[in-house]
């Protein structure tokens, strides 16, 4: 080593140590000082304040919940608001003998025994010291009139004045704006218990869950002197509550009444999508249910009836309803027939009505088993011709196919704000390894092609590939929240636009999308007859059923709830898209006939200025029912 | 310095045997001080408790492990403790690392670590005792005042075991392993350009933190810690109580087993961390007092034992552990007063609870053992 060998000077240190303990033993003093100043401040100089506190009154602190943020429509509609309601509240400290006065309570308001047994429930969560409880609500004033006439026999009861969510528009926007509820066991392992002392209810799906922290406000609290019977002396402090934010949703109400109006009393989803702003103007998943039933607890029968239902009232056919894409993924697998150039504009495909892969004898069928004999790509997305996109798929395989599907966003979650959205499936080698430990079959691709085999998309998936592509590749992640008080909801994890290797293309698939509207021969044609401006669309028609080989389809021999899927998508006008639609009708069996003409009314809603009586129905349809 | 094995000491008071509590290892002046706290202990926790005899015996109990444990360490000598340091720092910070892999949580944090069937303990708890011994062994052996270099892989050692324990969270622990480290650091005669110059730094850094960092969630938690009275519902509810089960003790207190600020529930942790409020609200000013005394002497008492260590590691530990004994009196009697945060540091050798009681009272082991294993050697 180099460097000097350093010695250590033991007198030195024991001197530096023992300046430093001088030093701390100064501190120690001067602390210890203040530690006994606090001590005389509190005990001698403020005594007559500590000691009157707590003679003979106590200190209690009690919250004041804030005021939940309501929710509005694009023009200002209602979609949630607040309603006064009054409860009947327990402080378990000041009823002498609770077994009594809850057998009394039951007596004056003559309550059954279930209703006893929910009351004591609430009594036993969890609180602080001489908190008051809630214990029932909605109380009507015929029994706030007796629990007043008889408060004198009722120490420790008392009822309360509070806010209870209300949903005006009830069923129509259940699935969207989703509702409150009483915060349960697992909610309160979450939540920060001191946020939420005084709130009693808590989003539990839909919006009003997905900004629970926008809507829910700022607890406020009261310093309070009260005797030992519990009666409020006097207000020590007062720190007003910070009320949630107002919502104002992209959501138009008047759209949405058109939508499930022209939807009717079928079941299915409809999604409307602003594709400038990613905004969802309509949101339809039906049948629907009324979100007031949950807010101060449903009752067992209600909700049985509800979850039991075969039609799935509370299902959110929206979000989480997995349906095969069928035909309305075409436009989207011709794209990536260009990029990848597998195929130009023009090559053209015979079509003798059936697809074979080579050296197999299986024959996957157009949907019109006489088949299109020669169909370029207008015409094969005119005709939703498929043998032409077997023959894609086969061209394009699976490996590709999925990488640029992916890009529009199948298969994974593509809203900004919405609770609990599925992913639905976008299959791919890999995922079939590892779900099913099989490998990849050709077969496989071809099905794919059309939107069939083991591809699921949701509703919202597919108005949101509609809008991109009316957006011409332009990713605006959709979202129910226009603004929270002014602020626009924050843009998070967009994934990248879809960038084509000749944007022109953008144009033609459009054109093509046209033609299906537009067109002779387009499978849609009828929906778009006499539209003042020109649609982008395409038809599908989902199997629910699988169809054995050589058996033909026949929808009067199959169950109702067999029969096929009904899908549109598409957005007008095309040249300046304004407004981009999903249409899925379960067991409509027709695209073209059922969901088109329901898009065709939304898109009338929304583009001209006052609504058109419904466009003319009895125009012969050709329909589209590949399978 | 050579050892002066092998070699009789000379006696200056001639050829007697050393006193008893020399070879006992036993500071008789600590041991008293001790039972006196004990003492105070038990009332306290009667009227804590409501009256709790079985709480009582409990705590009793731990009081003699803990004494065990002490008289056990002070057996060791301060040289051994140096020997097995590197490795028991080493083995100390991987158990803060497993506790936050496979740990126990409970209410919101994980401390524990459970090796089924043997035994369930707190890692930190261990780091208290060789946070302490790690920081005086490092510098010990190098010149002091410390280099810069030393300075800053002492702050290395500090920072590691302090960065685990505050993931847990544990912010009163945290704290008193933090303070043990850097009273080390302060002993050992940190230059005050380095004081200063952390000072310096520290401000802007933390402006900066609160201004680009944070979060607004985070920056309200910090408010709230700083001012738990803006929080009653929550960390501000005990204050408020505390305060004025204090406030109305007065000069003399109201009699033991007369508070009733603490006997109505209205203090939560009454017989553990906040149980300075029982104690002010029956005993009064005096009580108090009377209490700081006693806990001033059992820190004059440490730094007494510091000053007559005779070497650098034996001063630097029993210093900082007798400086991480203040701590544990003011921050505890601060917050509940409240004058400081919140943070969970119990009132020492009174609050109820094993674990903290055994962990402190080793530490006064290691105060015997400084002091009862001197060298006779001529004094200069």
């Amino acid at each position: 080593m180099a460097k000097p060998i350093r010695i250590k000077d033991h007198l030195n240190e024991a001197g530096i140590v023992q300046r430093r303990i001088i030093l701390a033993v100064l501190f120690i003093l001067l602390l210890s000082g203040g530690l006994l100043a606090r001590m005389f401040w509190l005990q001698v100089v403020q005594y007559e304040h500590h000691s009157t506190l707590s003679e003979n009154n106590r200190v209690h602190v009690q919250p004041i919940p804030p005021s939940r943020g309501r929710i509005y429509d694009r023009n200002g509609v209602v979609l949630a608001e607040n309603r006064p309601s009054f409860s009947l509240n327990i402080t378990r400290e000041r009823v002498p003998d609770l077994d009594a006065t809850v057998t009394l309570v039951k007596e004056l308001l003559e309550l059954g025994d279930e209703d006893i047994e929910q009351l004591k429930r609430r009594l036993d969560q969890r609180r602080r010291p001489f908190e008051a409880v809630p214990v029932m609500f909605n109380l009507t004033e015929d029994q706030i009139a007796r629990i007043a006439v008889n408060q004198f026999r009722l120490p420790g009861i008392e009822v309360q004045a509070s806010f209870v969510r209300h949903y005006p528009q009830a069923e129509h926007f259940a699935h969207a704006v989703g509702y409150v509820g009483r915060i349960n066991e697992r909610e309160m392992e979450r939540i920060d218990r001191v946020a939420y002392a005084g709130t009693h209810y808590i989003g539990k799906t839909g919006v009003e869950r997905f900004y629970e922290d926008l809507l829910h406000g700022k607890v406020g609290y009261e310093e309070v002197e009260t005797n030992a019977r519990g009666r409020v002396l006097r207000v020590l402090k007062r720190t007003e509550p910070e009320s949630g934010k107002d919502l104002t949703l992209h959501l138009d109400s008047r759209l949405q009444a058109v939508a499930e109006e022209a939807l009717g009393a079928r079941r299915g989803a409809i999604v409307a999508i602003e594709p400038q702003t990613g905004g969802v103007l309509a949101y339809v998943s039906q049948p629907s249910f009324d979100p007031n039933l949950f807010v101060t607890g449903i009752s067992h029968k209600d909700y049985g009836a509800l979850r039991d239902s075969i039609d799935q009232p509370l299902f959110n056919r929206v979000l989480r309803g997995h349906y095969p894409p069928g035909s309305t993924i075409k436009q989207i697998v011709a794209l990536a027939g260009l990029e990848y150039g597998v195929t130009t504009r023009t090559a053209r495909v015979y079509d003798p009505g059936f697809y074979q892969l080579p050296n197999n004898s299986h024959k996957y069928r157009n949907w019109n088993r006489y088949g299109d004999g020669w169909v370029d790509m207008k015409l094969a997305m005119a005709r939703s011709n498929d043998t032409y996109f077997y023959d894609l798929a086969h061209k394009l395989g699976i490996d590709r196919m999925h990488e640029f599907m992916s890009q529009f966003g199948l298969g994974s979650r593509v809203s900004l704000d919405m609770f609990e959205e599925s992913a639905g499936l976008m299959p791919s080698r890999e995922w079939k390894r590892a779900s099913r430990r099989q490998p990849w079959y050709p077969g496989e691709t071809l099905i794919t092609g059309i939107g069939q085999g083991y591809m699921l998309t949701t509703p919202l998936q597919l108005a949101h590939s509609t809008a991109l592509i009316a957006n011409r590749g332009v990713w605006k992640r959709p979202r129910l929240l226009a603004h929270a008080d002014g602020v626009a909801p924050q843009e998070t994890d967009t994934p990248p636009d879809v960038k084509l290797k000749n944007p022109d293309d953008w144009d033609f698939i459009i054109d093509t999308m046209e033609e299906v509207m537009h067109g002779e021969r387009g499978t849609s044609r009828a929906a778009a007859l006499g539209a003042p401006y020109r649609i982008a669309g395409k038809t599908g028609t989902a199997q629910v059923v699988a169809i054995a080989q050589g058996a033909r389809y026949d929808s009067a021999a199959l169950q109702e709830r067999h029969r096929d899927h009904a899908l549109y998508v598409g957005f007008a006008p095309a040249d300046d898209p304004k407004i981009a639609v999903a249409v899925m009708v379960e067991n409509g069996e027709s695209g073209g006939r059922v969901a088109a003409p329901v898009a065709r009314t939304l898109f009338d809603a929304w583009l001209l200025p006052e609504p058109d009586p419904e466009p003319e129905e009895d125009a012969p349809a050709e329909e589209d029912a590949a399978p | 310095m050579k050892p002066l094995s092998g070699i009789s000491p000379p006696n200056p008071r001639g050829l007697r045997r050393d006193p008893l509590w020399m070879r006992l290892h036993v500071d008789p002046w600590l041991l008293l001080l001790i039972l006196v706290l004990a003492t105070v202990a038990g009332f306290v926790l009667y009227s804590a408790s409501s009256k709790n005899m079985g709480m009582v015996y409990r705590q009793g109990a731990h009081y003699a492990i803990g004494l065990a444990v002490m008289l056990f360490i002070a057996q060791l000598q301060p040289r051994l403790m140096e020997r097995w340091l590197p490795p028991a720092y080493i083995l100390s910070v991987l158990l803060l690392m497993a506790v936050l892999v496979v740990g126990t949580e409970a209410k919101g944090a994980q401390r524990w670590l459970r090796i089924p069937g043997v035994i369930t303990f707190q890692p930190s708890e261990i780091m208290k005792l060789v946070m302490p011994m790690s920081v005086a062994w490092y510098l010990g052996r190098r010149e002091m005042p410390p280099r810069f270099r030393h300075v800053c892989i002492c702050l290395l050692i500090i920072f590691v075991p302090v960065v685990l324990i505050l993931k847990q969270p544990d912010l009163g622990t945290t704290l008193l392993i933090a303070a043990s480290g850097f009273f080390g650091l302060l002993l050992a005669g940190l230059r005050w350009r380095y004081i200063l110059g952390a000072l310096v730094l520290l401000v802007p850094g933390a402006v900066a933190m609160w201004f680009f960092v944070m979060h607004a969630y985070q920056k309200q938690r910090v408010l709230t810690l700083l001012n738990p009275e803006s929080d009653p519902l929550g960390a501000g509810w005990n204050i408020i109580q505390s305060k004025a089960a204090i406030g109305s003790g007065g000069v003399f207190g109201k009699g033991w087993l007369q508070g009733t600020q603490s006997h109505l529930d209205f203090l939560p942790e009454g017989h553990t961390d906040f149980i300075i409020a029982v104690l002010a609200e029956e005993f009064g000013l005096v009580g108090v007092s009377l209490l700081m005394l006693v806990y001033l002497l059992v820190i004059a008492r440490g730094l007494f034992i510091t000053h007559h260590a005779q070497d650098a590691f034996s001063k630097l530990l029993a210093g900082s552990v007798t400086l991480t004994f203040f701590v544990y009196v003011f921050v505890n009697i601060g917050m509940v007063s409240g004058l400081l945060p919140v943070v969970g540091v119990p009132l020492p050798l009174i609050s109820y609870g094993g674990t903290s009681l055994i962990t402190l009272l080793a530490g006064f082991g290691i105060l015997m053992s400084v002091h009862t294993h001197r060298k006779w050697m001529s004094q200069g």
